[in-house]
Protein backbone atom coordinates (compact mmCIF):
# COMPACT_ATOMS: atom_id res chain seq x y z
CA UNK A 1 0.00 0.00 0.00
CA UNK A 2 0.90 3.58 -0.35
CA UNK A 3 1.17 6.40 2.67
CA UNK A 4 -1.89 8.52 2.89
CA UNK A 5 -1.65 12.18 1.67
CA UNK A 6 0.06 13.84 4.42
CA UNK A 7 1.42 17.86 4.29
CA UNK A 8 5.39 17.71 4.29
CA UNK A 9 7.23 20.13 6.13
CA UNK A 10 11.62 20.78 5.96
CA UNK A 11 11.98 23.10 8.91
CA UNK A 12 15.70 24.90 8.49
CA UNK A 13 15.74 24.86 12.01
CA UNK A 14 15.76 23.26 15.54
CA UNK A 15 13.45 26.80 16.90
CA UNK A 16 11.36 26.13 13.33
CA UNK A 17 11.14 22.80 13.96
CA UNK A 18 9.88 22.84 17.95
CA UNK A 19 7.48 25.78 16.66
CA UNK A 20 5.86 22.76 13.81
CA UNK A 21 5.77 20.79 16.59
CA UNK A 22 3.87 23.20 19.36
CA UNK A 23 1.58 23.91 16.74
CA UNK A 24 0.60 21.55 14.02
CA UNK A 25 -2.03 19.02 15.25
CA UNK A 26 -1.20 14.87 14.31
CA UNK A 27 2.25 15.86 13.37
CA UNK A 28 4.89 13.15 13.21
CA UNK A 29 8.60 13.50 12.75
CA UNK A 30 10.48 11.84 10.53
CA UNK A 31 13.78 10.60 11.18
CA UNK A 32 15.54 7.55 9.29
CA UNK A 33 12.22 6.68 8.59
CA UNK A 34 12.64 2.78 8.88
CA UNK A 35 10.09 2.06 10.99
CA UNK A 36 7.92 5.37 10.57
CA UNK A 37 7.13 4.38 6.83
CA UNK A 38 6.43 0.54 6.77
CA UNK A 39 3.92 1.98 8.90
CA UNK A 40 2.88 4.88 6.64
CA UNK A 41 3.06 2.21 3.83
CA UNK A 42 0.69 0.03 5.82
CA UNK A 43 -1.36 2.86 7.00
CA UNK A 44 -0.88 1.98 10.55
CA UNK A 45 0.44 5.27 10.99
CA UNK A 46 -1.49 8.03 8.76
CA UNK A 47 -0.18 11.67 10.34
CA UNK A 48 -1.65 14.39 8.84
CA UNK A 49 1.84 16.71 9.29
CA UNK A 50 5.02 14.87 8.37
CA UNK A 51 7.92 17.01 9.78
CA UNK A 52 11.12 15.55 7.96
CA UNK A 53 14.35 16.15 11.20
CA UNK A 54 16.65 14.73 7.46
CA UNK A 55 16.99 18.96 6.78
CA UNK A 56 18.59 19.04 10.77
CA UNK A 57 22.44 18.26 10.59
CA UNK A 58 22.71 19.85 13.60
CA UNK A 59 20.69 16.72 15.16
CA UNK A 60 23.28 14.06 14.23
CA UNK A 61 27.28 13.36 15.59
CA UNK A 62 28.92 12.12 17.71
CA UNK A 63 31.40 13.23 20.46
CA UNK A 64 32.71 12.22 23.76
CA UNK A 65 32.45 15.03 26.63
CA UNK A 66 34.41 13.51 29.41
CA UNK A 67 33.03 10.43 31.24
CA UNK A 68 29.57 10.34 28.18
CA UNK A 69 29.27 9.18 24.90
CA UNK A 70 26.73 12.25 23.51
CA UNK A 71 24.94 11.05 20.05
CA UNK A 72 22.38 13.19 17.76
CA UNK A 73 19.22 11.35 17.77
CA UNK A 74 19.61 11.69 13.69
CA UNK A 75 22.83 10.25 13.94
CA UNK A 76 23.18 6.92 11.22
CA UNK A 77 23.00 4.05 12.50
CA UNK A 78 25.56 2.90 9.94
CA UNK A 79 27.74 6.14 10.80
CA UNK A 80 27.82 5.03 14.72
CA UNK A 81 28.47 1.16 13.39
CA UNK A 82 31.63 2.15 11.33
CA UNK A 83 32.87 5.08 14.40
CA UNK A 84 36.21 4.56 15.44
CA UNK A 85 34.67 6.38 18.76
CA UNK A 86 31.95 4.42 18.98
CA UNK A 87 34.47 1.22 19.09
CA UNK A 88 37.21 2.38 21.01
CA UNK A 89 34.61 3.94 24.56
CA UNK A 90 31.53 2.26 23.58
CA UNK A 91 32.21 -1.28 21.88
CA UNK A 92 28.59 -2.61 23.45
CA UNK A 93 26.90 0.02 21.27
CA UNK A 94 28.76 -0.84 18.43
CA UNK A 95 28.13 -4.82 18.36
CA UNK A 96 25.07 -4.35 18.86
CA UNK A 97 24.32 -1.83 16.20
CA UNK A 98 25.41 -4.96 13.47
CA UNK A 99 21.88 -6.38 14.21
CA UNK A 100 19.97 -3.61 13.60
CA UNK A 101 17.74 -4.54 11.07
CA UNK A 102 20.11 -4.82 7.77
CA UNK A 103 22.55 -2.49 6.17
CA UNK A 104 19.95 -1.10 4.47
CA UNK A 105 17.88 0.13 6.81
CA UNK A 106 21.12 1.23 9.15
CA UNK A 107 22.55 3.57 6.12
CA UNK A 108 19.41 5.34 6.71
CA UNK A 109 17.80 4.52 10.18
CA UNK A 110 18.88 6.68 12.94
CA UNK A 111 20.34 5.92 16.62
CA UNK A 112 17.37 8.60 17.57
CA UNK A 113 14.20 7.07 15.59
CA UNK A 114 15.48 3.29 16.55
CA UNK A 115 15.47 4.65 20.84
CA UNK A 116 12.13 6.82 19.82
CA UNK A 117 9.92 4.06 18.33
CA UNK A 118 10.94 1.80 20.89
CA UNK A 119 9.96 -1.49 19.33
CA UNK A 120 10.36 -4.30 22.18
CA UNK A 121 12.38 -6.05 20.17
CA UNK A 122 14.87 -3.59 19.27
CA UNK A 123 18.67 -3.38 20.27
CA UNK A 124 19.80 -0.14 20.92
CA UNK A 125 16.83 0.74 23.61
CA UNK A 126 18.44 -2.39 25.50
CA UNK A 127 22.20 -1.07 25.14
CA UNK A 128 20.76 2.65 26.27
CA UNK A 129 19.13 0.68 29.18
CA UNK A 130 22.51 -1.34 30.06
CA UNK A 131 24.45 1.83 29.79
CA UNK A 132 21.93 4.22 32.21
CA UNK A 133 21.77 6.78 29.34
CA UNK A 134 19.72 9.57 29.30
CA UNK A 135 17.57 11.14 26.84
CA UNK A 136 17.10 14.76 25.79
CA UNK A 137 13.66 15.75 24.90
CA UNK A 138 13.18 19.15 23.67
CA UNK A 139 9.51 21.45 23.02
CA UNK A 140 9.44 24.95 22.84
CA UNK A 141 8.08 23.96 26.85
CA UNK A 142 11.60 23.58 27.30
CA UNK A 143 14.46 20.92 27.50
CA UNK A 144 13.79 17.81 29.60
CA UNK A 145 16.18 15.01 30.52
CA UNK A 146 14.54 11.39 31.13
CA UNK A 147 16.40 8.44 32.16
CA UNK A 148 15.98 5.23 30.03
CA UNK A 149 14.54 3.95 32.83
CA UNK A 150 11.58 5.75 33.04
CA UNK A 151 11.13 6.75 29.24
CA UNK A 152 8.49 4.17 28.17
CA UNK A 153 5.21 4.04 29.06
CA UNK A 154 3.44 1.20 27.30
CA UNK A 155 3.84 -0.59 24.08
CA UNK A 156 5.58 1.64 21.35
CA UNK A 157 4.89 4.50 23.64
CA UNK A 158 7.43 6.89 25.42
CA UNK A 159 7.47 9.75 27.58
CA UNK A 160 8.04 12.14 24.39
CA UNK A 161 4.89 14.39 24.11
CA UNK A 162 3.29 15.08 20.61
CA UNK A 163 5.04 18.67 20.61
CA UNK A 164 8.20 17.05 21.80
CA UNK A 165 11.37 15.56 19.94
CA UNK A 166 14.26 13.60 21.11
CA UNK A 167 17.62 15.21 20.02
CA UNK A 168 19.94 13.82 21.93
CA UNK A 169 21.37 10.80 23.99
CA UNK A 170 23.80 10.81 26.23
CA UNK A 171 25.50 7.51 27.29
CA UNK A 172 27.44 7.43 30.11
CA UNK A 173 31.31 5.63 29.22
CA UNK A 174 32.36 2.46 31.77
CA UNK A 175 36.01 2.97 32.63
CA UNK A 176 38.83 1.33 30.28
CA UNK A 177 38.88 -2.17 30.63
CA UNK A 178 35.85 -2.88 31.46
CA UNK A 179 33.60 -6.00 29.67
CA UNK A 180 30.99 -6.30 27.48
CA UNK A 181 28.85 -8.68 25.84
CA UNK A 182 25.82 -8.72 23.17
CA UNK A 183 23.56 -11.63 22.34
CA UNK A 184 20.22 -12.01 20.80
CA UNK A 185 18.50 -14.70 18.96
CA UNK A 186 16.27 -14.18 15.75
CA UNK A 187 14.01 -16.01 13.95
CA UNK A 188 15.69 -16.24 10.73
CA UNK A 189 19.31 -14.66 9.99
CA UNK A 190 19.81 -10.88 10.50
CA UNK A 191 16.23 -10.49 11.23
CA UNK A 192 14.22 -9.03 14.17
CA UNK A 193 15.58 -10.54 17.84
CA UNK A 194 13.60 -12.41 19.99
CA UNK A 195 15.42 -11.59 23.02
CA UNK A 196 18.53 -9.83 23.13
CA UNK A 197 20.73 -9.25 26.15
CA UNK A 198 23.24 -6.67 27.17
CA UNK A 199 25.89 -6.81 29.95
CA UNK A 200 28.87 -4.98 31.15
CA UNK A 201 31.28 -5.61 34.18
CA UNK A 202 33.84 -4.23 35.48
CA UNK A 203 36.71 -5.97 37.14
CA UNK A 204 38.85 -4.65 40.42
CA UNK A 205 42.41 -5.00 41.15
CA UNK A 206 42.04 -8.58 42.89
CA UNK A 207 39.81 -9.81 39.72
CA UNK A 208 36.20 -9.59 41.43
CA UNK A 209 33.51 -7.79 39.94
CA UNK A 210 33.30 -4.68 41.06
CA UNK A 211 30.03 -3.42 38.82
CA UNK A 212 28.11 -5.42 36.52
CA UNK A 213 24.63 -4.26 34.27
CA UNK A 214 22.81 -6.70 32.42
CA UNK A 215 19.80 -5.48 30.18
CA UNK A 216 16.92 -8.01 28.60
CA UNK A 217 14.83 -6.79 25.45
CA UNK A 218 11.92 -8.45 24.02
CA UNK A 219 10.24 -9.72 27.13
CA UNK A 220 7.75 -7.06 27.84
CA UNK A 221 7.53 -3.23 26.18
CA UNK A 222 10.27 -1.86 27.66
CA UNK A 223 13.96 -3.42 28.33
CA UNK A 224 14.24 -4.67 31.94
CA UNK A 225 17.43 -4.22 33.76
CA UNK A 226 18.33 -7.10 35.93
CA UNK A 227 19.30 -4.96 39.41
CA UNK A 228 19.22 -8.65 41.72
CA UNK A 229 21.24 -9.97 39.45
CA UNK A 230 23.78 -7.14 39.07
CA UNK A 231 23.45 -7.03 42.78
CA UNK A 232 24.26 -10.90 43.26
CA UNK A 233 27.55 -10.40 40.91
CA UNK A 234 28.96 -6.97 42.77
CA UNK A 235 31.73 -8.20 45.11
CA UNK A 236 32.00 -11.68 43.52
CA UNK A 237 34.48 -13.38 42.63
CA UNK A 238 33.64 -14.64 38.43
CA UNK A 239 32.90 -18.27 38.34
CA UNK A 240 30.48 -20.38 36.33
CA UNK A 241 28.26 -20.41 39.41
CA UNK A 242 28.02 -17.11 39.84
CA UNK A 243 27.08 -16.30 35.72
CA UNK A 244 24.16 -19.15 36.34
CA UNK A 245 23.36 -17.53 39.57
CA UNK A 246 22.87 -14.30 37.63
CA UNK A 247 20.77 -15.41 34.64
CA UNK A 248 18.60 -17.87 36.85
CA UNK A 249 16.98 -13.92 37.74
CA UNK A 250 16.68 -13.49 33.84
CA UNK A 251 14.44 -16.95 33.15
CA UNK A 252 12.23 -15.66 36.27
CA UNK A 253 11.40 -12.16 34.47
CA UNK A 254 7.69 -11.79 33.41
CA UNK A 255 7.24 -12.36 29.56
CA UNK A 256 4.38 -11.10 27.39
CA UNK A 257 3.16 -13.28 24.85
CA UNK A 258 3.71 -13.36 21.72
CA UNK A 259 3.13 -15.02 18.36
CA UNK A 260 4.96 -17.62 17.43
CA UNK A 261 7.19 -17.10 20.91
CA UNK A 262 5.51 -18.17 23.84
CA UNK A 263 6.58 -17.03 27.45
CA UNK A 264 8.57 -19.79 29.21
CA UNK A 265 10.58 -19.64 25.83
CA UNK A 266 11.45 -16.24 26.03
CA UNK A 267 12.12 -16.42 30.01
CA UNK A 268 14.50 -19.80 28.86
CA UNK A 269 16.28 -17.32 26.47
CA UNK A 270 16.59 -14.78 28.28
CA UNK A 271 18.74 -16.72 30.87
CA UNK A 272 20.83 -18.95 28.07
CA UNK A 273 21.92 -15.11 26.42
CA UNK A 274 22.23 -13.63 29.93
CA UNK A 275 25.05 -16.60 30.60
CA UNK A 276 26.49 -15.97 26.91
CA UNK A 277 26.62 -12.22 27.49
CA UNK A 278 28.10 -12.08 30.91
CA UNK A 279 30.40 -15.22 29.56
CA UNK A 280 31.67 -12.61 26.99
CA UNK A 281 31.59 -9.79 29.23
CA UNK A 282 33.90 -11.39 31.87
CA UNK A 283 36.11 -12.61 29.39
CA UNK A 284 36.78 -9.60 27.84
CA UNK A 285 37.74 -8.06 31.51
CA UNK A 286 40.19 -10.17 31.47
CA UNK A 287 38.52 -13.11 33.59
CA UNK A 288 39.53 -16.34 33.68
CA UNK A 289 35.87 -18.38 34.45
CA UNK A 290 36.31 -21.38 35.82
CA UNK A 291 33.61 -24.09 35.48
CA UNK B 1 1.35 21.39 0.91
CA UNK B 2 -0.20 17.85 0.39
CA UNK B 3 0.19 18.95 -3.33
CA UNK B 4 2.68 18.27 -5.78
CA UNK B 5 6.35 20.10 -5.67
CA UNK B 6 9.31 19.80 -8.09
CA UNK B 7 12.00 17.76 -7.39
CA UNK B 8 15.32 16.62 -9.10
CA UNK B 9 17.25 14.19 -8.54
CA UNK B 10 20.29 13.05 -10.30
CA UNK B 11 19.43 9.57 -11.55
CA UNK B 12 22.38 7.10 -13.14
CA UNK B 13 24.37 10.57 -13.73
CA UNK B 14 21.70 12.27 -15.50
CA UNK B 15 19.62 15.01 -13.80
CA UNK B 16 15.94 14.57 -13.79
CA UNK B 17 13.32 17.47 -12.70
CA UNK B 18 10.10 15.93 -12.28
CA UNK B 19 6.50 16.71 -9.59
CA UNK B 20 6.41 14.53 -6.68
CA UNK B 21 3.35 14.40 -4.09
CA UNK B 22 5.33 14.04 -0.72
CA UNK B 23 3.51 10.72 0.06
CA UNK B 24 5.01 9.29 -3.02
CA UNK B 25 7.69 7.08 -2.16
CA UNK B 26 11.46 7.00 -3.93
CA UNK B 27 10.73 3.25 -5.77
CA UNK B 28 7.20 4.63 -7.20
CA UNK B 29 8.64 8.02 -8.48
CA UNK B 30 11.88 6.14 -10.06
CA UNK B 31 9.20 3.45 -11.94
CA UNK B 32 6.23 5.27 -12.33
CA UNK B 33 7.08 8.89 -13.21
CA UNK B 34 10.65 8.53 -14.19
CA UNK B 35 9.59 5.03 -16.67
CA UNK B 36 12.73 3.20 -14.45
CA UNK B 37 11.20 -0.11 -14.10
CA UNK B 38 14.04 -2.07 -12.95
CA UNK B 39 13.90 -1.31 -9.47
CA UNK B 40 11.42 -3.72 -8.05
CA UNK B 41 8.89 -3.62 -5.41
CA UNK B 42 8.19 -6.82 -2.92
CA UNK B 43 6.95 -6.35 0.18
CA UNK B 44 6.85 -2.40 0.43
CA UNK B 45 7.32 -2.21 4.10
CA UNK B 46 11.32 -2.94 4.08
CA UNK B 47 11.58 -6.70 4.92
CA UNK B 48 12.82 -8.04 0.87
CA UNK B 49 14.81 -5.65 -0.36
CA UNK B 50 13.91 -6.19 -3.84
CA UNK B 51 13.86 -2.00 -4.14
CA UNK B 52 17.08 -1.47 -2.96
CA UNK B 53 18.99 1.48 -5.08
CA UNK B 54 22.23 4.00 -4.05
CA UNK B 55 21.28 7.22 -2.12
CA UNK B 56 24.47 9.09 -2.22
CA UNK B 57 26.27 5.62 -3.02
CA UNK B 58 24.45 3.70 0.34
CA UNK B 59 22.29 1.00 -0.59
CA UNK B 60 18.86 2.34 0.79
CA UNK B 61 15.39 0.70 1.01
CA UNK B 62 13.37 2.87 -1.89
CA UNK B 63 10.24 1.71 -0.49
CA UNK B 64 10.90 3.73 2.90
CA UNK B 65 12.36 6.75 1.72
CA UNK B 66 10.36 9.50 0.18
CA UNK B 67 11.03 10.62 -3.47
CA UNK B 68 11.20 14.24 -2.08
CA UNK B 69 13.77 13.41 0.84
CA UNK B 70 16.03 12.44 -2.64
CA UNK B 71 15.88 16.11 -3.80
CA UNK B 72 19.40 17.53 -4.48
CA UNK B 73 20.63 13.91 -4.06
CA UNK B 74 21.96 11.11 -6.03
CA UNK B 75 20.32 7.74 -6.98
CA UNK B 76 21.80 4.75 -8.77
CA UNK B 77 19.47 2.07 -10.24
CA UNK B 78 20.01 -0.97 -11.45
CA UNK B 79 19.34 0.73 -15.33
CA UNK B 80 22.90 2.73 -14.02
CA UNK B 81 24.93 -0.25 -13.65
CA UNK B 82 26.15 -1.93 -16.61
CA UNK B 83 27.68 -0.01 -19.22
CA UNK B 84 26.32 2.34 -22.15
CA UNK B 85 27.73 -0.21 -24.36
CA UNK B 86 24.92 -2.88 -22.71
CA UNK B 87 28.32 -5.05 -21.16
CA UNK B 88 27.20 -6.19 -17.72
CA UNK B 89 29.10 -4.99 -14.28
CA UNK B 90 31.32 -7.71 -13.54
CA UNK B 91 28.48 -8.72 -10.56
CA UNK B 92 25.76 -8.88 -13.01
CA UNK B 93 27.70 -11.06 -15.38
CA UNK B 94 28.84 -13.44 -12.18
CA UNK B 95 25.16 -13.78 -11.29
CA UNK B 96 24.51 -14.74 -14.62
CA UNK B 97 27.16 -17.67 -14.82
CA UNK B 98 26.84 -18.57 -11.21
CA UNK B 99 23.13 -18.80 -11.50
CA UNK B 100 22.39 -16.75 -9.01
CA UNK B 101 18.72 -16.07 -10.52
CA UNK B 102 15.98 -17.81 -11.53
CA UNK B 103 12.71 -15.13 -12.00
CA UNK B 104 15.37 -12.33 -11.43
CA UNK B 105 12.86 -10.87 -9.53
CA UNK B 106 14.79 -9.82 -6.21
CA UNK B 107 17.92 -9.00 -8.62
CA UNK B 108 18.11 -5.80 -8.78
CA UNK B 109 18.17 -5.22 -4.99
CA UNK B 110 21.04 -8.11 -4.87
CA UNK B 111 23.25 -6.21 -7.37
CA UNK B 112 22.90 -2.31 -6.00
CA UNK B 113 23.63 -4.15 -2.38
CA UNK B 114 27.05 -5.94 -3.72
CA UNK B 115 28.26 -3.10 -5.66
CA UNK B 116 27.91 -0.86 -2.37
CA UNK B 117 29.63 -4.37 -0.07
CA UNK B 118 32.35 -4.07 -3.24
CA UNK B 119 33.21 -0.48 -2.60
CA UNK B 120 33.12 -1.01 0.68
CA UNK B 121 35.54 -3.66 0.43
CA UNK B 122 37.77 -1.78 -1.85
CA UNK B 123 39.48 -4.73 -2.89
CA UNK B 124 40.08 -6.43 0.57
CA UNK B 125 38.89 -10.17 0.38
CA UNK B 126 35.85 -11.31 2.44
CA UNK B 127 34.29 -14.57 3.97
CA UNK B 128 31.69 -16.67 2.40
CA UNK B 129 29.55 -16.34 6.23
CA UNK B 130 30.03 -11.85 5.64
CA UNK B 131 28.81 -12.56 2.11
CA UNK B 132 25.69 -14.23 3.05
CA UNK B 133 24.89 -11.22 6.28
CA UNK B 134 25.46 -8.65 3.54
CA UNK B 135 23.21 -10.53 1.23
CA UNK B 136 20.51 -10.82 4.61
CA UNK B 137 18.45 -7.65 3.80
CA UNK B 138 17.83 -9.71 -0.08
CA UNK B 139 15.12 -11.81 0.20
CA UNK B 140 14.79 -14.78 -2.87
CA UNK B 141 11.98 -16.68 -3.05
CA UNK B 142 13.03 -19.01 -6.29
CA UNK B 143 16.90 -20.12 -6.69
CA UNK B 144 18.33 -19.54 -3.38
CA UNK B 145 21.45 -18.00 -2.05
CA UNK B 146 24.07 -20.23 -2.98
CA UNK B 147 24.66 -19.09 -6.67
CA UNK B 148 24.44 -15.38 -5.38
CA UNK B 149 27.12 -16.19 -2.97
CA UNK B 150 29.41 -18.43 -5.30
CA UNK B 151 28.54 -15.25 -7.79
CA UNK B 152 29.32 -12.80 -5.27
CA UNK B 153 32.90 -14.79 -4.02
CA UNK B 154 33.93 -15.03 -7.56
CA UNK B 155 33.84 -10.86 -8.09
CA UNK B 156 34.50 -9.61 -4.59
CA UNK B 157 37.51 -12.03 -4.35
CA UNK B 158 39.23 -12.00 -7.79
CA UNK B 159 42.19 -10.44 -7.28
CA UNK B 160 43.20 -12.79 -4.36
CA UNK B 161 42.77 -15.87 -6.32
CA UNK B 162 44.65 -13.87 -9.51
CA UNK B 163 47.12 -13.37 -6.99
CA UNK B 164 47.67 -16.62 -5.44
CA UNK B 165 47.12 -18.55 -8.85
CA UNK B 166 50.52 -15.66 -9.67
CA UNK B 167 52.69 -16.96 -7.21
CA UNK B 168 51.96 -20.71 -7.42
CA UNK B 169 55.60 -22.21 -8.59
Amino acid sequence: MKPAAFAYHTPASKAELLSLLSELEDARVIAGGQSLMPMMNLRLAAPSHLIDLNSLPELGGIAQDGDTLVIGAMTRQREAERSPLVARVCPLLRDALEHVGFQQTRNRGTVGGSIAHMDPTAELPVVASALDGVLIIESVRGVRRVPMGEFSVGYLATQVEPDEVLVRIELPLWPEGHGWGFEEVTRRGENFSVVCVAALVLLDGAGRISRAAIAVGGLAAAPVRLTEAEAVLTGAVPSEEAISAAAAFAGELEADDALFVPPDFKQHLARVLTTRALRSALERAGSQVHA
Amino acid sequence: MHEARTISIEVNGVLREAAAEPRIHLADFLRHTLGLTGTHIGCEHGVCGACTVLLDGASVRSCLTLAVQAHGRTVTTIEGVAAPDGALHPLQAALAAHHGLQCGYCTPGVVMTLIELQRELDGQPIEEPAVRKALAGNLCRCTGYQGMVDAALSVLNAQQTTAMEGSAP
